[in-house]
């Protein structure tokens, strides 16, 4: 028989190697993430993924499965929990979803959905971030980066360049490239990058592509982010992520 | 006219009235009035309280960014906004008017369709009917659209449903009622599916029949009120919009005319990317909107009126069947060749509606709406401009960007700003003529905002003075004692007023 878990009760197998991550996604069971993506390094930053095993908090993109391991993920108090940190993502940069060409299709924005985030709650922050368009191609907002490092492990791991990596501590992180300039036009990236594609949030944008993709059709607007991320990972049949309908015939009567 | 009651001289010895918010408009602002001791009217002004900025908070963001960002302005005619600006940065990726797919155009045009059919619909159904059916000194209880559905059902519904169907149009050609995301960068980014088509034409003869209905409602109305609809708050102005080449009434793009108020020609056919040869604005200390005006016939003479009144006075008839009899009896009924009556704003405004309806369904029958060639792509520019008829009038966008496709200046001319010397003269002449010398009440002071409300100002769309309008900052402490007061001038220069 082979090794399991729980995970809210629920019994779920295990291979060794495999962390409480792995083991969620592959049975179904999702546990809210922004940081981690399955084919890179867990980095265990974002802390959405915090669950709790045998009275202990931790990162389940990071913590290995074990035998024996009773996890808790959807409790109130979780929950609660991965709201706050979500609010705390959303007022430390500036985020305006209205404009935002990546609204639809963007993680942070699905996952404050998912998670009932109806407002701010901490004062917004304000900061004062640049942008850096100075490449032909490809754009950073430092207004929407949530320093997840997904772009320097894909640019290290997979582009094999190190474009990006974060600097600074504390309030003062942030994300940095790798030019003498500082500035994106004078690193190696190229709008085919891993890289430039990872982004969950609006961060790293392929210049002058916003808004081709209409409502009604981007990854979010009938699917949770839940559905999407499990169907995303192969993990057992959960509805299959399919191209949603324009304002398809189903929904021309029913508002958007 | 009445400019004298800009600004009173004895202001402090004055007794001041404040109609504060002005209401059933789009955005805040305010009224104020100076009287004398025998309630004489010595100053009236209309002071648009709402400060915006989209022009200073917009630099520095990407361009493509623009028809997204900027349509927030409003919510009433967010596409007009939206429009106008993929008309500016169409131009920026070396897209003009004339080289935009044609399905891209026609979606774009039944899009705007949509819009100047709900915006219209709403104004006049839910915020100015209720002045029109019951009296403009009605009891307040009647003064709202509530009011006009337990009293005359069928119009306030048919009102209601009439915005509804333009909102759906939005929404088919958008993905949303309000701020949705169809034009970018030299195209739109879908067509219309064949349901989605079939959808807006189940409906479209009703809107038509309605939009009629209502025609006839306003003209008798109007008639029947003769001459106090022909006077009352009545200015005679210029009159400023687009026209087709031929000079049919048009709503998305075309040149510039402007007429005088015997209806001779001041300009003709103007190709708006040179709209700053011939428009100039000024800014007054006193509201956050500015005042343009022609440059040819000066600060003094040169302001003009814009929207429905001036596109239907301007053109020479509308390409619509039903909208242009309506065009040519409205024309008929004051003898002039041009109609200067205020409250006519409400008139011309529903043979829009009913111009609208009609070229909908002309669209909704052509193929083009379906088509799959969308975006068309050019060389690379550094200034855009994009001009259209918004609801409420001649909506101008223009922006320049850097080599990195960023944003360096914007500058908009917002409908209502055009209308802005016009309002406070309707609103100067109300005063002196209707108000002055009475003890005022409610019902009395509704008058002014009658005069306002046949504007349909958006008058949060319309604050736009950035960086020239004077500031005036006070810190007062918990028992209400000032105690610091700093000042910023129209020059900039900031003042410390400690007295």
């Amino acid at each position: 028989m082979s090794k399991t878990i729980t995970i809210d009760g629920k019994i779920i197998p295990f291979e060794d190697g495999q962390t409480i991550m792995d083991a969620a996604m592959a049975a179904g069971v999702y546990i809210p993430h922004l940081c981690h993506q399955p084919e890179f390094t867990p980095h265990g930053s974002c802390k959405l993924c915090t669950v709790n095993v045998n009275g202990r908090n931790c990162s389940a993109c990071t913590f290995p499965a074990m035998e024996g391991q009773d996890v808790l993920n959807e409790t109130e108090e979780l929950i609660e929990d991965r709201k706050k940190i979500t609010q705390m993502l959303f007022v430390e940069g500036n985020h305006f979803c209205p404009s935002c060409e990546k609204t639809g299709n963007c993680q942070l924005q699905a996952v404050a959905y998912h998670l009932n985030m109806l407002d701010n709650h901490f004062p917004l922050f304000y900061p004062d971030r640049e942008v850096d368009a100075s490449h032909a191609e490809v754009m950073i907002d430092h207004n929407r980066c949530i320093f997840c490092t997904l772009c320097v492990r894909a640019s290290h791991e997979k582009d094999g360049k190190d474009v990006f990596a974060i600097s600074g501590r504390g309030i003062h992180k942030h994300l940095i490239v790798n030019a003498k300039s500082g500035l994106l036009k004078d690193t190696d990236i190229d709008a085919s990058d891993q890289a430039v594609h990872i982004c969950p949030t609006g961060a790293l944008l392929v210049k002058r592509t916003g808004y081709q993709v209409p409502i009604g059709e981007r990854i979010y607007d009938h699917k949770q982010i839940d559905q999407v991320a499990l169907a995303a990972s192969g993990s057992r049949p959960v509805a299959a992520l399919q191209p949603s309908m324009a304002v398809g015939t189903e929904n021309i009567k029913h508002g958007e | 006219m009445y400019e004298h009651l800009e600004t009173a001289e004895n202001r402090d010895s004055l007794k001041r009235v404040v109609v504060d918010p002005v209401s059933r408009v789009e955005g805040h602002g305010k009224v104020t009035l100076l009287l004398d001791a025998d309630n004489k009217v010595q100053q009236a002004r209309l002071h648009i309280v709402e400060f915006r900025g989209f022009e200073r908070f917009i630099q520095g963001r990407p361009y493509w960014e623009l028809p997204v960002l900027v349509q927030r302005l409003c919510g009433i005619c967010p596409v007009s906004h939206h429009l106008a600006a993929a008309k500016a940065i169409d131009q920026l990726v070396g897209i003009d008017p004339e080289n935009l797919p044609v399905s891209a155009d026609k979606l774009r045009r039944l899009l705007h369709f949509g819009q100047v059919l709900q915006s219209h619909a709403l104004h006049f159904f839910h915020l100015s009917s209720p002045d029109l059916l019951f009296g403009f000194e009605s009891d307040i209880s009647k003064r709202s659209v509530i009011a006009v559905l337990a009293e005359y059902p069928d119009i306030g519904v048919q009102g209601v449903k009439l915005r509804k169907y333009g909102q759906e149009v939005i929404r088919m050609v958008s993905g949303k009622r309000i701020h949705g995301t169809g034009a970018i960068a030299g195209g739109m980014n879908k067509s219309l599916t064949k349901a989605e088509r079939d959808y807006l034409l189940e409906d479209i003869d009703q809107m038509i029949a309605w939009s009629a209905a209502s025609v006839a409602l306003i003209k008798k109305v109007h008639c029947s009120n003769l001459p106090f609809y022909d006077e009352f708050a009545t200015l005679r102005t210029n009159y400023l919009g687009l026209t087709k080449p031929d000079g049919a009434l048009e709503l998305y793009h075309g040149g510039i005319r402007a007429k005088n108020e015997h209806g001779e020609t001041i300009m003709d056919h103007i190709d708006y990317c040179k709209y700053n040869d011939y428009i100039h604005e000024e800014v007054r200390s006193w509201t956050y909107m500015k005042f343009p005006y022609l440059l040819s016939l000066g600060q003094e003479n040169g302001w003009y009126r814009v929207g429905p009144l001036a596109r239907v006075n301007n053109c020479d008839y509308i390409d619509t069947p039903l909208a242009e009899a309506a065009r040519v009896e409205f024309k008929a009924h004051s003898g002039e060749a041009m109609v200067h009556s205020t409250l006519a704003f409400h008139w011309t405004r529903l043979i829009e509606v009913l111009h609208c309806a009609e070229s909908i369904k002309t669209l909704l029958n052509d193929p083009d709406i379906m088509g799959s060639d969308l975006v068309a792509q050019g060389e690379k520019r550094y200034e855009g401009i994009g001009v259209i008829e918004a609801p409420r009038g001649t909506l101008f966008h223009h922006y320049q960007v850097d080599e990195n496709d960023i944003v360096t200046k914007a500058n908009l001319i917002v409908s209502t700003t055009s209308n802005n010397m016009a309002m406070n003269e309707s609103v100067r002449q109300v005063a002196a003529e209707y108000l002055s010398g009475r003890e005022l009440t409610e019902p009395l002071l509704n008058n002014l905002e009658v005069a306002i409300r046949a504007y349909d100002p958006c008058l949060s769309c319309a604050t736009h003075a950035v960086g020239k309008m004077p500031l005036q900052l006070e810190l007062v402490d918990a028992e209400g004692k000032l105690i610091d007061k700093l000042i910023k001038h129209s020059d900039g220069q900031i003042e410390r007023d400690n007295a």
